[in-house]
C-alpha cells in the first residue's frame, strides 16, 4: 500500500502539486487521471522518488520514503516496477538483455536462469521470438511490452505505469491494461496507472484518483465516475463521446 | 556569473555521485570492456592518422624554415620528436578526442535522459551517474595513456616518411635527431597531461550530456557544449600543467 499525506511539489515558483493526499492500495489497479498537464506524470515520479516532494509525506506501507536513508531507499526502489511512457528501453541492450538487466544488477542467478525468467516476463506479454532484436527494430506497442516485462522481472510490489496506452491502436491498449490488471492480481502489486484513456479508466479503474490544475478533485471507482456531479470530472469524462453513451445506457 | 558557480557546483555534485561505491562490479567491469572500445580503440584510427599527418608536417615546415646552414639537419628530426612528445600527442589528439568522443558522450546520455532511460536506471535503484560515467572515466584514463604513445609513434613515423618522399634531409639525419638529446621526462609529462585531459573530456562531457532538459535540441546543444568547454578546459590546464611541471 501507498500513502500520499498532503503533497506539494513546487518548481520555481509554480505549484505544480497543492495539498495532495490518496492512498493506493494492494492487488489493485489504482489510477490517476486529469488532463495533459495536470500534474499526473509530477505526481507519479514524485512517488516513486525522482522528484523530491516540495512538502508532504509518502509513505510505502507505513515507512515514510523522504525520510529514509540512501540505504532503505534503495532496498525500496529494488521492489518498484516501473513502465515509463515511451518504454525506456536500453538502445544499446536487445530485448532479452532488456528484461535481464535487473536481474543482472540484483541477483545472484545463473545466466541460464536469468535467461529463463526474462523468457517467462516476455511469454507474460505476449512478446515472442524477439528476444535479439533491438529496441529500434520494434513497434511502439511492442516496447511497452517489453518494458512492462522489465518492470516485472524482480517481482515488483509496487509497479508504476505512465500513460502506457500513448500512441498505441485501441486494441494494444486493451492487451496492454488486460497485461496490467492480471500482474497486479498475479503478484499482488500496488500498481498505479497515469493515464487520460476512459477505455483504461472502465476498464481497469478499481481505484480512481482525478487530479485538475494540480489538484485532487475526486477519488473513488468505475463504478461511481459514471453518476459523479463532480462538474470537473464531468468535463473531462464526458469530452468522450463513448463515456456520454455509456451513461446515458446505464441511467436507462 | 551565477550560472557558472552553479554549474561548478553542480558539476562537483555529479562527480561525487559518479565516484561512489558500485553496485555489482561484474557489471560495471563488462561496461570498462565495452567503453574501452567505444572510447579507446575506436578512436585508434583517426590517432593515427592525424598523429601521421601531423608528424609529417612538422617535419615538413620545420626543415623549409631551418635552411640556415649553421643550423645541424637533425635538428629536423629532434623537432619533430620533441613536438609531438611536448604537445601534439597529448594537446592536439586531446582536442580532437574532444570533438569525437566527447559529442559523441553527451549525445549519447543526453538521449539517455531525455528518453527517460536515466530515470529507469534510477527506478530500479542503480546510480545512475556512477553506473553510466564511472566505466567511462576509468576506460579512458587506461587506454588514453596508449593513444598518446601511438601519436608520438605515428608522428614520427609520418616524419620519417615526408623525409623519405621530398628528401628534404638525409633519413640518417632525421633518424639521428629522431634520437638525439631524448629526454624519457617529456613522456611522463605528456602522458600526466594526458590523463587529466582524458578525465576533463570525459566528465565535462557526461556532466553535458547528463543533466539535459527538453528535447532533441537540446541534446545537439549539449554535444557542441561538451566539445566547447571540453577543449577550452584542456587548453587552460595544457598551460596550468606546463607550467607546473615543466618549471
Amino acid at each position: 500500500m501507498i500513502r500520499v499525506e498532503h503533497l506539494v511539489k513546487v518548481f520555481d515558483d509554480v505549484t505544480v502539486l497543492e495539498d495532495i493526499s490518496c492512498t493506493f492500495e494492494k492487488g489493485k489497479t489504482n489510477l490517476i487521471i486529469g488532463r495533459s498537464g495536470s500534474g499526473k506524470t509530477v505526481l507519479l515520479k514524485c512517488i516513486v522518488g525522482l522528484f523530491e516532494p516540495s512538502d508532504g509525506e509518502i509513505f510505502y506501507r507505513d515507512q515514510s520514503f523522504s525520510k529514509l536513508d540512501f540505504t532503505s531507499k534503495k532496498e525500496i526502489r529494488k521492489k518498484i516496477g516501473m513502465l515509463f511512457q515511451g518504454a525506456a528501453l536500453f538502445d544499446s541492450a536487445t530485448v532479452e538483455q532488456n528484461v535481464m538487466f535487473p536481474l543482472d544488477m540484483f541477483t545472484e542467478m545463473s545466466h541460464e536462469e536469468k535467461r529463463e525468467r526474462a523468457n517467462y516476463c516476455l511469454e507474460k506479454v505476449n512478446v515472442v521470438n524477439a528476444n535479439h532484436l533491438f529496441p529500434s527494430e520494434i513497434s511502439g506497442g511492442m516496447k511497452k511490452r517489453v518494458g512492462l516485462a522489465r518492470a516485472i522481472a524482480l517481482n515488483p510490489e509496487y509497479l508504476f505505469c505512465d500513460e502506457p496506452n500513448s500512441g498505441l491502436d485501441p486494441q494494444t491498449s486493451i492487451l496492454i491494461d488486460q497485461l496490467i490488471k492480471e500482474i497486479t492480481e498475479e503478484f499482488q502489486t500496488t500498481t498505479i496507472v497515469n493515464t487520460h484513456d476512459m477505455n483504461s479508466v472502465m476498464g481497469i479503474g478499481e481505484k480512481i484518483v482525478f487530479i485538475h490544475n494540480g489538484r485532487k478533485a475526486w477519488e473513488g471507482n468505475k463504478q461511481d465516475i459514471l453518476f459523479s456531479d463532480n462538474k470537473l470530472l464531468n468535463e473531462f469524462i464526458f469530452a468522450n463521446q463513448m463515456a456520454r453513451e455509456l451513461r446515458k445506457a446505464r441511467t436507462r | 556569473m551565477l550560472k557558472m558557480f552553479y554549474h561548478f557546483g553542480s558539476y562537483f555534485l555529479l562527480l561525487g555521485k559518479v565516484f561512489s561505491r558500485p553496485e555489482k562490479w561484474k557489471i560495471y567491469y563488462r561496461q570498462f570492456l565495452y567503453e574501452l572500445n567505444n572510447i579507446g580503440i575506436s578512436s585508434l584510427g583517426i590517432v593515427v592518422i592525424i598523429s601521421v599527418f601531423m608528424g609529417s608536417v612538422i617535419t615538413l615546415q620545420t626543415a623549409y624554415n631551418t635552411e640556415s646552414p649553421l643550423l645541424p639537419k637533425y635538428l629536423i628530426g629532434l623537432g619533430c620528436r620533441d613536438s609531438m612528445i611536448l604537445e601534439f600527442s597529448s594537446t592536439m589528439v586531446a582536442l580532437i578526442l574532444a570533438g569525437k568522443v566527447g559529442s559523441n558522450i553527451a549525445s549519447e546520455l543526453g538521449t539517455m535522459r531525455i528518453t527517460e532511460q536515466i530515470d529507469a536506471l534510477e527506478i530500479m535503484g542503480i546510480n545512475s551517474a556512477s553506473y553510466l560515467i564511472l566505466p567511462k572515466i576509468v576506460s579512458a584514463l587506461f587506454f588514453h595513456p596508449f593513444l598518446t604513445i601511438i601519436s608520438i609513434l605515428s608522428g614520427i613515423f609520418g616524419g620519417w616518411i615526408s623525409v623519405v618522399i621530398t628528401r628534404v634531409i638525409s633519413v640518417p639525419d632525421f633518424l639521428y635527431g629522431v634520437q638525439y638529446a631524448f629526454n624519457p621526462f617529456f613522456v611522463t609529462y605528456a602522458l600526466i597531461k594526458t590523463l587529466f585531459f582524458a578525465f576533463i573530456i570525459i566528465t565535462v562531457s557526461s556532466y553535458q550530456g547528463y543533466t539535459v532538459k527538453g528535447g532533441a535540441l537540446e541534446v545537439g546543444r549539449a554535444s557542441t557544449r561538451a566539445v566547447v568547454y571540453s577543449s577550452i578546459n584542456i587548453l587552460l590546464f595544457n598551460v596550468i600543467l606546463t607550467q607546473l611541471i615543466l618549471s
